[in-house]
């Protein structure tokens, strides 16, 4: 009796073969395979604010959207390309926020100086405040930057400094809708694929050496330190601006932008869209954001969905989405017998 | 006199509420971040059992602590166990869990005043000059008696001493026969049935409120930290310097910074001694 097994297989697509090498574009179909998936995504959101002229409810969303979106990146960014698991995304938004109600209200500059400003300063200042951190690992790294943003809430509630539990008010709205949701989304378009290039890039495989043999980068002359904290400032960059944008957006910033929304989301977009590939982050939070407008209606029982959709990623699917839908377009499954 | 009192007990009210956080991670390096979120559950078990169910009270507090035990097992059976060993995931997965029923829980209509356990002996008596009511005395002594059964139950029992085992050289007891998964799932049960435990003892002195759930969390990983994470001498001192500092903010400051003292004690100590007062664990000192 013969017992045929038989197993799955794993193929490239030839187009994909094909299409690996620069040179190799000779046809419009290669073009298109390389370009499409891209492509899809760029006029896709670009045309959201568009599409989105029939239901203006949803142009908020949007903007919420994206700025998690950014979030998620630097998140994913962090953790799956330095190795340093960030649970306070919002130390970053909150940051970022406050100094934009600070720079707009208390200095009154206008806002295309004070999110900037924001911005920059935002993220010195976070790096600063994470630098004696940067030594620390793992659970160690992540307990602390979760307690930041927690830390941060309590002190203005308790010296009730900055506006107190009342925030500060009065910031200035932006001039028109469409420059509200164009800044949101080509930042966030510009942050997604300059983040793509940067750890292609030779600083990307240094900071990959971080994250998986930081020995090894000290034997090669660079400090570690240097290096985390370049980490921390560029993902502290897009965290603050998200917040500044945010606190912009509601002409408010206050101690809700210390919340633990900003840190969890983030994380379950990851999570769901699959670390490391930074373009799964932004697509989870494509997702999750508008979930959760959906399940507004359910007030807080919309955190427990979230929470079960996160753990069922983590146990069933870690790979995410995004891994599994690129095996799927790179390559075909067979069965072949063994 | 009155913050050397209040300070004991408050002492002693933080070491219970980490003592099953510091259980847990101490035997099987989990940081179980659904610590706080086991705590609510406990009380409102109680409360459900007592007013819906109509049991009587010492039942109900047996079968709330009991019931907690087994969702802690449930976790680790169900969730834990398949992403044992990836540390952020581990945390990740805790913390979603325990966010999960803490939010649920608030979703359920668990706000407000109206979840109130009762005291188990009414009345108050004077020590040293200071009023403590029954129960809080009731809780340094629970307090106690609890660390010396634990202590006991880790040096004579068959179990406790496969839990050390584990806790001490995992692979060496694994080629002893002891089962790493199964250690772990007990350590869970005690470590929630312990939260359990410290719900049922301090909940009677406030109203069951969800919010707890993240201040609990926040003073066991204090506490944890403090100490050096899997040391149980660690544990109590913690609590003991947590406790005074907290204490004596309260009376010398005000006590809207009672929670800033713990989270800025977190982050010094990890910024000066990652592996706490007492860590054993040097390597986690992981300093490059």
């Amino acid at each position: 009796m013969t017992m045929e097994t038989t197993r799955k297989e794993r193929i490239d697509r030839g187009l994909k073969v094909r299409t690996e090498g620069i040179y190799a574009i000779s046809s419009f179909e290669e073009i298109l395979y390389l370009i499409g998936p891209r492509l899809l995504l760029i006029v896709g959101v670009l045309l959201l604010p568009l599409v989105l002229e029939l239901a203006p409810y949803w142009k908020r969303v949007v903007n919420i959207m994206c700025v998690y979106a950014i979030l998620a990146l630097s998140f994913d960014f962090l953790a799956n390309y330095v190795g340093l698991v960030c649970l306070g995304g919002a130390l970053f938004i909150g940051v970022g926020g406050y100094l934009a109600a600070i720079f707009n209200v208390y200095l009154s500059l206008p806002f295309y100086l004070s999110i900037p400003l924001a911005t920059v300063f935002g993220a010195g200042l976070c790096t600063v405040l994470i630098l004696p951190c940067l030594p620390l690992r793992g659970v160690y790294f992540a307990i602390v930057t979760l307690m930041y943003p927690i830390l941060f809430s309590r002190i203005i509630e308790a010296m009730n400094i900055l506006g107190g539990t009342n925030g500060i008010t009065g910031l200035d709205s932006f001039p028109g809708e469409y420059i509200e949701q164009y800044t949101i989304i080509i930042v966030m378009l510009l942050a997604l694929f300059g983040m793509r290039r940067l750890v292609s890039q030779d600083v990307g495989l240094v900071l990959r050496g971080v994250k998986d043999n930081d020995q090894s980068i000290r034997a090669s002359g660079i400090n570690v330190t240097t290096m985390k904290s370049l980490a921390v400032f560029i993902a502290a960059l897009l965290g603050c601006f998200g917040g500044a944008y945010i606190a912009h957006l509601y002409m408010w910033a206050g101690l809700s932008l210390f919340a633990l929304d900003f840190s969890i989301i983030p994380i379950a977009a990851v999570v769901m869209g699959g670390g490391g590939t930074l373009i799964g982050a932004v697509i989870g939070c494509f997702i999750l954001v508008p979930l959760s407008e959906f399940l507004r209606f359910f007030g807080s029982f919309r955190i427990v969905i979230y929470c079960i959709i996160l753990t069922g990623f983590i146990v069933f699917k870690s790979e995410g989405l995004m891994v599994y839908l690129q095996r799927k377009y790179h390559q075909i499954e067979r069965i072949v017998k063994v | 006199m009155e913050i050397v009192v209040y300070g004991v007990i408050n002492s002693i009210v933080l070491a219970l509420l980490s003592l099953g956080f510091a259980l847990v991670y101490s035997i099987s390096r989990l940081p179980n971040f659904a610590h706080g979120a086991l705590y609510i559950t406990a009380g409102y078990l109680v409360w459900l059992l007592l007013n819906a169910f109509g049991l009587p009270y010492w039942a109900s507090i047996v079968i709330g602590i009991l019931l907690t035990s087994l969702i802690g097992a449930l976790i680790y059976r169900l969730i834990i166990i398949r992403i044992r060993g990836m540390e952020i995931s581990e945390i990740i997965g805790t913390y979603a869990v325990g966010l999960a029923i803490i939010e649920g829980l608030r979703w359920g209509g668990l706000r407000g005043m109206t979840y109130t356990l009762p005291v188990f002996i009414p009345g108050s008596a004077e020590i040293m000059g200071v009023t403590v009511d029954y129960q809080r005395l009731l809780i340094v002594g629970a307090g106690i008696l609890t660390f010396l059964l634990l202590f006991l139950f880790t040096k004579l029992n068959r179990i406790g001493l496969a839990l050390r085992g584990i806790a001490q050289d995992e692979r060496a007891a694994m080629m002893l026969g002891i089962d790493s998964d199964m250690t772990a799932l007990i350590s869970l049960a005690i470590g929630s049935g312990l939260a359990g435990f410290a719900a049922v003892l301090l909940l009677p002195l406030g109203n069951i409120v969800v919010e707890q759930g993240y201040n609990v969390l926040i003073f066991a990983v204090a506490v944890c930290v403090i100490g050096g994470l899997g040391s149980w001498t660690g544990t109590i001192v913690a609590s003991f310097i947590i406790g005074f500092a907290q204490i004596l903010t309260e009376t010398l400051v005000s006590s809207h910074f009672v929670m800033v003292v713990a989270l800025l004690a977190i982050i010094v100590t990890l910024l000066i001694k990652p592996s706490g007062i007492f860590g054993k664990q040097k390597q986690l000192e992981e300093r490059v």
